[in-house]
């Protein structure tokens, strides 16, 4: 899922200083599944903002909805049951819903609740980790399914640096290096050798670098 | 110049049985500051962050709650689960610029006893200390 979690208050609150009526947004989405954005969040963020505005000495309305996603279109047009009600929209969403929001609504001011982190997952309740960044080219058939390019701290794909110490990471003794995970991965997998193949020289161009990317999928389209 | 707070009291139906065999004014008579609101509860696992909020927003001065012991809990890990909101809450309110003490959480004994009128009665006197919560806008 993509993991997201809410920026401090008093940014949001300076987004808003102007407004007087709010639409405050929420995703049934991944920030639902990552506790940062969904109705309950929506609930929260809401109070919040009629506090601190009250503290402030100003009134607001707010009305607090959610859509089942804010990355399709389909969804974004049901932003209309509002219209007309509010003067600019802080959407719980991840960026990915903002945008939507900015693409779709040329007119309607947005402005985001959350600061979108990584793609991860929740390993125990209340805890999150990265675990892929969508680098387009992926190598985890590799590398034992553990992935070098978002849980190795310097990205690299051929090995460890000089750095790795007990299995942690030199950037920070709490972080695992995943390439010594790696290693003892494909050992229980029986297939160390595997550590022996170079990966040739990467092109990043999937990976963002070649400029924002586009998945179209012709057998989809109408 | 003299203020009476508002305070309410999130009560799960364990922590607060003696609200119910002797009523306000039996517990009036055992020393429960009338600034305090009791709202009983069927676990305080069941309150929300949004609930604690909601409080502050209706005027109160100053929340807390009383659930079980933290490992003696009838329903596990209700009142542990309360701790951690009232947390949250405690941070939202340093956020907003808030003194975080105006929300607690207290671990009380099940059934009749006097820790129950005496959490009351800290939070009384905390709250009057605090004077008047800046989120009702009132200082502006
Ligand atoms: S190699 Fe790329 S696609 Fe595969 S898990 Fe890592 S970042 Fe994600
Ligand atoms: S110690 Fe391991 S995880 Fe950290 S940068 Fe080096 S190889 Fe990557």
């Amino acid at each position: 899922m993509i993991v997201a979690e809410r920026k401090p208050i008093d940014e949001i609150l300076g987004m808003v200083q102007d407004a007087e009526r709010i639409l405050v947004l929420g995703c049934r989405g991944c920030v639902t599944v990552c506790s940062a954005g969904g109705e309950r969040e929506v609930e929260i963020l809401a109070s919040l903002i009629r506090l601190g505005m009250k503290k402030q000495g100003k009134q607001v309305e707010i009305i607090e909805g959610s859509l089942v996603r804010q990355c399709d279109k389909e969804y974004i047009d049901g932003i209309d049951q509002w219209q007309g009600r509010y003067d600019i929209i802080i959407s719980t969403a991840c960026g990915v819903g903002v945008n939507f929001i900015a693409n779709l609504r040329p007119t309607d001011r947005v402005y985001p609740a959350l600061n979108t982190s990584f793609l991860g997952g929740s390993p125990e309740q209340g805890v999150w980790t990265e675990q892929c960044a969508g680098c387009g080219n992926c190598v985890l058939h590799l590398t034992g399914g553990l992935c070098p390019v978002a849980r190795c701290a310097k990205s690299l794909m051929n090995g460890p640096c000089g750095g790795s110490v007990n299995g942690k990471c030199e950037i920070n003794p709490q972080v695992e290096c995943v390439w010594q995970s790696i290693h003892d991965r494909l050992g229980r997998l029986d297939n160390q050798e595997m550590m022996n193949d170079i990966m040739p020289i990467r092109d990043w161009s999937t990976a963002g670098h070649g400029g924002p990317r586009k998945t179209l999928r012709d057998d989809l389209t109408i | 110049m003299s203020f009476t707070p508002d305070i309410q009291a999130f009560c799960c139906h364990y922590t607060s049985q003696q609200t119910v065999a002797e009523g306000r004014e039996g517990l009036k008579n055992d020393g429960l500051p009338d600034s305090v609101t009791l709202n009983r509860l069927v676990c305080t696992g069941k309150l929300q962050v949004s609930a604690l909020l909601k409080a502050f927003e209706d005027g109160a001065d100053g929340v807390y709650v009383a659930g079980c012991p933290a490992d003696e809990c009838h329903n596990m890990k209700g009142s542990k689960r309360a701790a951690k909101r009232v947390q949250a809450v405690k941070r939202a309110l340093k956020e907003l610029g808030v003194e975080p003490e105006r929300v607690e959480m207290y671990h009380l004994p099940r059934g009749f006893h006097m820790e129950f009128v005496e959490a009351a009665q800290e939070m009384d006197k905390r709250i009057k200390d605090l004077g008047p919560c800046p989120l009702k806008g009132e200082n502006k």
